[in-house]
């Protein structure tokens, strides 16, 4: 019992932390345009492709250097003629801009490297196992996957909290009038948040592409989830972020090992049903079967009783 | 007054005509599946266009209202219920009703990105759930059905696809005028109200939460209804018909067509009923055509297609449309050569070595076949720069020309 406890809880922090990699630039750009970037899981998929490309000339290392740079390139592309453009016309066509694009990324991506699944590989420098406990090895690449999600919340903390830019930039989250009248390019500063907040999502795909395969549906895999987290920690709340990313991580990893459901509870409850009515597998239900569904019935009770999110206090 | 009616009547006599003119099998499933398109963007315009609120997740309540009629064309075949199958659409209104009562109930608090955050999270566990309660909803074959039981409706069996059209473009007829006419009551203005301007309509004394239950209870309605045409013409229904796909499809559809347009819906359901089920015949690359369509639409026709021709009531009310056609048969020409190429290029990239492409045969690794494609988008690309002051001007000119008349 011990043992798959400690690795669920391994195994959750992993996701919760990859999952923070891609809130965090999501949560930093919508407080900045008030807009949800419904593309971003799709430049985590970019940079998952991209650096599978660049990894078959220069090797894993100079992948996990090129691909955010590029993918961050792009997206400050977007935002520069896409998104601006599409910003005056009004929230909900932003929004519907960033779901149309995230439908055209997946098709490029079909385009130029094809529906099936790349062999992208983790790197040998880190094809040993960590450490050994109860029999069981952790990969010291899952290790690796935790340490960089740190290090990246660490220097995002420190970058907006300690840094002028980091003051600049929160200046122009609350007040873009007054920090435009100091002589600031705000427009410019936008572009870069959203450069950097996908650069990010890069970042995240360069490091899970190996350990989540590298297939044209990651994006929507991963996306809504992502999108979910940011909405339940609350809309522009790093903090609240953070703490949705690992909670939903751990659900999620305690779910699927967990081998209890429905026939247990029932059991325990002391209640027979017969079966033999059109929804009679709700009771042979397992909490593995159930465990995709978790985040979302989380979002749907948040949002029905605390709708700004855990954390957020943001009313629209 | 008249000349609505006579709108209506030509929608009609349109509905009717169509299949004589399109009689081919092929034209007869397209014309099927635009019923089902139109009926479904037009409920999703009720929601996103009348009422504002952006859903993700429109599909479950086509999709519900689908699973529930062809439930219901299986009980109709064990003879455990007794009513023709021309009532079908109705039993998918009805549970398309009562799923958005339930989900709307709670949903409808707040429009705008959380209402948007609801419907995706709801949408996605319905999906889930799809695949966990494998005996209602079928697993991932799904669930069939057999539209030919039953009582006949006055002899027709409803064996050929064409006698499915005349039923569906019946009630398609139906929910559309139904559909306008509730734009036209007061809760349909109060709708719009609430749209743009939430607090002022608080102010009046209006809950905002309550218009916004009603507009999406009849969206979800309409939504049903469409679920069980769908059951009729296709006779299977699987979690497909519930998922973020078929909900982004009816996105783009009400999008590209025009928000806010009565119209606007219809436009878009029969461009992308026609490029999916053409243009599929032809490239494989229809899905990239279609996501580049859809971003130039959001990002140049904010209104959509409905939108570009109401634009140019200006003009049209003042007889200037005339000096506008010159300017737009200019443009138009170098933008499709433009275009031409553009195609060209992408499929000449993913064909296997040749490409038969406007009677020229396309070498896959010719350098000399990607030059002229080049060289014909560069020189779309600069015909249409070199026409778009003009066109500019002649806009100007005809808006202005409105401007003065008016003043």
């Amino acid at each position: 019992m011990n043992e798959v406890f400690i690795f669920a809880t391994l195994n959750g922090l992993v996701t919760g932390l990859l999952l923070f990699m891609l809130a965090s630039g999501l949560t930093l750009i919508f407080s900045m345009m008030g807009v949800l970037n419904f593309a971003h899981a799709s430049f985590y998929m970019l940079g998952a492709y991209i650096a599978y490309t660049v990894s078959g000339y220069i090797g894993f290392w100079g992948g996990l250097l090129i691909a955010p740079l590029l993918v961050g390139a792009l997206g400050a592309g977007v935002e520069r003629y896409g998104l601006r453009r599409v910003h005056s016309y009004g929230h909900v066509a932003e929004l519907i801009f960033t779901f149309g694009l995230a439908f055209l990324i997946e098709e490029l991506v079909q385009f130029f490297w094809g529906r099936d699944t790349k062999n992208y590989q983790t790197p040998e420098l880190l094809d040993f196992a960590l450490f050994t406990l109860f029999g069981q090895e952790f990969s010291a690449y899952r290790g690796f996957m935790i340490a960089i999600s740190l290090g990246i919340f660490a220097a995002l903390y420190v970058v907006l909290t300690r840094s002028r830019v980091g003051i600049i930039i929160q200046a122009s989250i609350s007040h873009p009038h007054t920090v435009a009248n100091l002589g600031h390019n705000v427009p410019f500063i936008f572009m870069c948040v959203f450069g950097a907040g996908t650069a990010l999502a890069g970042v995240a795909g360069v490091i899970a592409g190996p350990v989540l395969t590298t297939f044209p549906g990651m994006a929507v895999v991963l996306g809504s989830i992502v999108y979910i987290i940011v909405v339940i920690g609350g809309l522009g709340s790093l903090p609240g972020a953070f703490i949705a990313s690992l909670l939903v991580g751990l659900l999620q990893s305690y779910a699927i090992a967990a081998d209890a459901g429905m026939p247990e509870l029932l059991e325990w409850l002391g209640v027979s049903f017969e079966r033999s009515h059109p929804l009679n597998d709700l009771w042979t239900l397992k909490l593995p079967q159930i465990a995709p569904v978790l985040p979302y019935l989380l979002l749907i009770l948040v949002l029905i009783f605390k709708p700004t999110g855990l954390m957020g206090n943001r009313e629209e | 007054m008249k000349k609505h009616l006579l709108l209506w009547a030509a929608y009609a006599l349109v509905l009717v005509l169509l299949p004589s003119l399109f009689s081919s099998v092929l034209g007869i499933s397209i014309l099927n599946q635009m019923t089902i398109w139109i009926l479904f963007a037009l409920s999703y315009n009720m929601m996103l266009g009348q009422g504002g609120m952006l859903s993700f997740g429109h599909a479950v309540y086509f999709g519900l209202g689908g699973f529930m009629s062809v439930h219901a064309l299986n009980l109709i075949a064990d003879e455990v219920l007794v009513f023709s199958i021309t009532l079908i659409p109705l039993v998918g209104g009805v549970f398309g009703l009562l799923a958005a009562l339930f989900i709307g109930s709670f949903s409808t608090r707040k429009a705008g990105t959380v209402f948007a955050m609801i419907s995706l999270g709801i949408g996605e566990l319905i999906v889930a759930s799809s695949l966990i309660f494998v005996d209602f909803f079928g697993g991932e074959a799904g669930v069939s059905g057999d539209r030919t039981y039953g009582p006949a409706f006055f002899g027709i069996e409803f064996l050929q696809d064409s006698e499915v059209y005349y039923l569906g473009a019946f009630w398609l007829f139906v929910a559309t005028l139904l559909m306008y006419l509730f734009t036209q009551t007061p809760a349909g203005r109060m709708a719009n109200a609430v749209r743009d301007n939430p607090e002022r309509a608080e102010f009046i004394g209006y809950s905002t939460r309550r218009v916004r239950f009603i507009t999406f209870c009849a969206a979800g309605m309409f939504a049903g209804v469409a679920g069980g045409l769908f059951a009729i013409n296709y006779e299977f229904i699987t979690e497909e018909n519930l998922n973020a796909l078929t909900s982004g499809r009816v996105l783009l559809m009400a999008y590209i067509g025009g928000l806010g347009f009565f119209i606007g819906p219809i436009i878009g359901a029969v461009i992308l009923t026609l490029m999916n089920s053409l243009l599929s015949n032809y490239s494989e690359m229809w899905m990239l055509y279609l996501g580049i369509l859809f971003l130039l639409t959001v990002m140049f026709l904010p209104k959509g297609f409905a939108g570009f021709i109401m634009m140019h009531r200006a003009a049209w009310n003042n007889g200037k449309m005339g000096s506008l056609v010159l300017p737009y048969c200019l443009t138009a020409l170098p933008a499709g050569l433009f275009l031409t190429a553009f195609i060209g290029m992408v499929e000449l990239s993913h064909a296997d070595e040749l490409l038969h492409f406007l009677s020229m045969d396309l070498a896959n690794d010719s350098a000399f076949s990607w030059f002229v494609l080049a060289m014909l988008a560069a020189i779309g690309a600069g015909g249409v720069k070199l026409a778009r002051p003009r066109l500019a001007a002649a806009w100007e000119h005809a808006n202005a020309a409105a401007q003065e008349a008016k003043s």
